[in-house]
């Protein structure tokens, strides 16, 4: 139970936390159609992380409003991935679209969780995803090679996300447990799904990642599963909890 | 004592009565179509004064669910219910393929464009041509796949030269 609770908290943290970045363009975002679908993403994100906190809160973890409001940041187990400042819109839309083609891998992968209520759940978030997916996978192909500014900004986030997207799959605590009792698949086995789905079509792109074939030559940015953040997510903890914690409990 | 407990037993109501009670119960953002017509309440069950209400958010994240959630609750207390739990479902899966043709309809007149019911591949689904809810012309085009609300999408109609939105298929 312990094990479980702790993964569905890694993967509803991801959620907030990425959610929350992608807030950060309400308003900024280049153009008015992009600010309308990075704040309805950013919605769809934080309304996946209160799905999968609730999952853990009927298994006895906290509130989903505690968990997101009154923990410390070191107890968050989000990936450093999601943690990272909004950079340029071309980083923000390279970091959705390999964070959102990871979550498709693994929500696919829960089809056959042993584990109803996660099962259920996977499905649902799924078919609310496949709008992300389809909207970057759109942009990446575009911007690839639509301009020389537009493609050097790609390639440059490319290089910078590459490496922090493997760190998704750092492995969980407990994780081997889960495997066994067949809740979750192997993160390993979910790396190499996602690696032989974003390779084609970041190449189709033109453009370059660290890889021999589908074999990555670069450090993964691991830490985050154990609470080995960046400082960012500090800062972003403060910002979320700021309103909160002026009257804790208080109700709106 | 004796006699509360009648008047009360008088003033109980049904499981089908509550259904059909739920039924004035609006959509907040979309007021012409109930959370019977969208779905999202699955079941209704009644015991004395007590009753319990299973609700189904249609996005994870629609900030909408929370009225929703109150709206029922003072609909059930109208109805003189002590007990009321609604229990809301979140891993329930809700689709627009659910939604009849009656609510499609209501939905249109509206001024929102029905969502077409989903096919195998969404990108198929979203290539389909979709009708003007103002002029009827199907010379439309998408313009985001995101929109206002999570659960719409924005649309231009060459026809009448005006912006709409359709319910996004889900």
């Amino acid at each position: 139970m312990k094990d479980l609770i702790t993964y569905l908290t890694a993967l509803a943290d991801d959620e907030l936390v990425l959610g929350h970045r992608d807030s950060e363009w309400t308003g900024y975002a280049p153009i008015l159609e992009e600010d309308i679908a990075f704040s309805n993403i950013a919605q769809d994100e934080l309304g996946h992380s209160l799905a999968l906190y609730s999952l853990a809160e009927a298994l006895g973890s906290p509130s989903p409003d505690a968990m997101a409001f009154e923990r410390s940041w070191n107890q968050f187990r989000c990936c450093r991935f999601v943690q990272y400042p909004k950079g340029d819109f071309a980083y923000t839309v390279m970091r959705q679209f390999l964070f959102d083609s990871a979550e498709q891998v693994r929500m696919n992968s829960l089809a056959s969780c042993s584990y109803d209520p996660l099962r259920d759940c996977s499905a649902k978030i799924l078919a609310e995803e496949a709008y992300h997916l389809m909207h970057t996978q759109a942009l990446i192909e575009r911007l690839g090679d639509a301009t020389e500014e537009s493609h050097i900004r790609m390639q440059t986030a490319a290089t910078a996300a590459f490496a922090q997207a493997l760190g998704i799959f750092e492995e969980f605590e407990g994780e081997e447990e889960l495997v066994k009792q067949r809740v979750i698949v192997a993160s390993k086995t979910l790396k190499d799904e996602w690696l032989s789905t974003v390779i084609p079509i970041l190449t189709k792109s033109s453009l370059k990642l660290p890889v021999r074939g589908t074999v990555p030559e670069c450090v993964p940015d691991l830490g985050g599963r154990k609470g080995a953040h960046t400082e960012h997510l500090s800062h972003l903890v403060a910002d979320l909890q700021k309103v909160y914690q002026m009257a804790p409990g208080g109700s709106w | 004592m004796q006699g509360w407990g009648r008047m009360k037993a008088l003033t109980q109501h049904t499981a089908d009565e509550v259904w059909t009670a739920l039924k004035q119960v609006m959509d907040p953002e979309i007021p012409v179509i109930s959370l019977v017509d969208l779905n999202v309440i699955r079941e209704v069950s009644v015991n004395g004064s007590d009753v319990s209400i299973r609700l189904v958010p249609t996005f994870s994240g629609c900030p909408a669910l929370d009225m929703m959630r109150q709206n029922v609750v003072e609909k059930l207390r109208e109805l003189g219910f002590e007990n009321i739990d609604v229990h809301v479902d979140r891993t329930a899966l809700w689709s627009t393929d659910e939604l009849s043709d009656a609510t499609r309809e209501k939905l249109r007149e509206f001024g929102i464009a029905p969502p077409v019911r989903k096919g195998t591949s969404l990108a198929v689904t979203l290539m389909l041509p979709v009708e003007c809810p103002f002029c009827r012309s199907k010379e439309t085009r998408l313009e985001g796949e995101f929109g206002a609300t999570l659960c719409k999408q924005l649309f231009y109609c060459d026809g009448c030269r005006q912006s709409f939105e359709r319910f996004k298929p889900l």
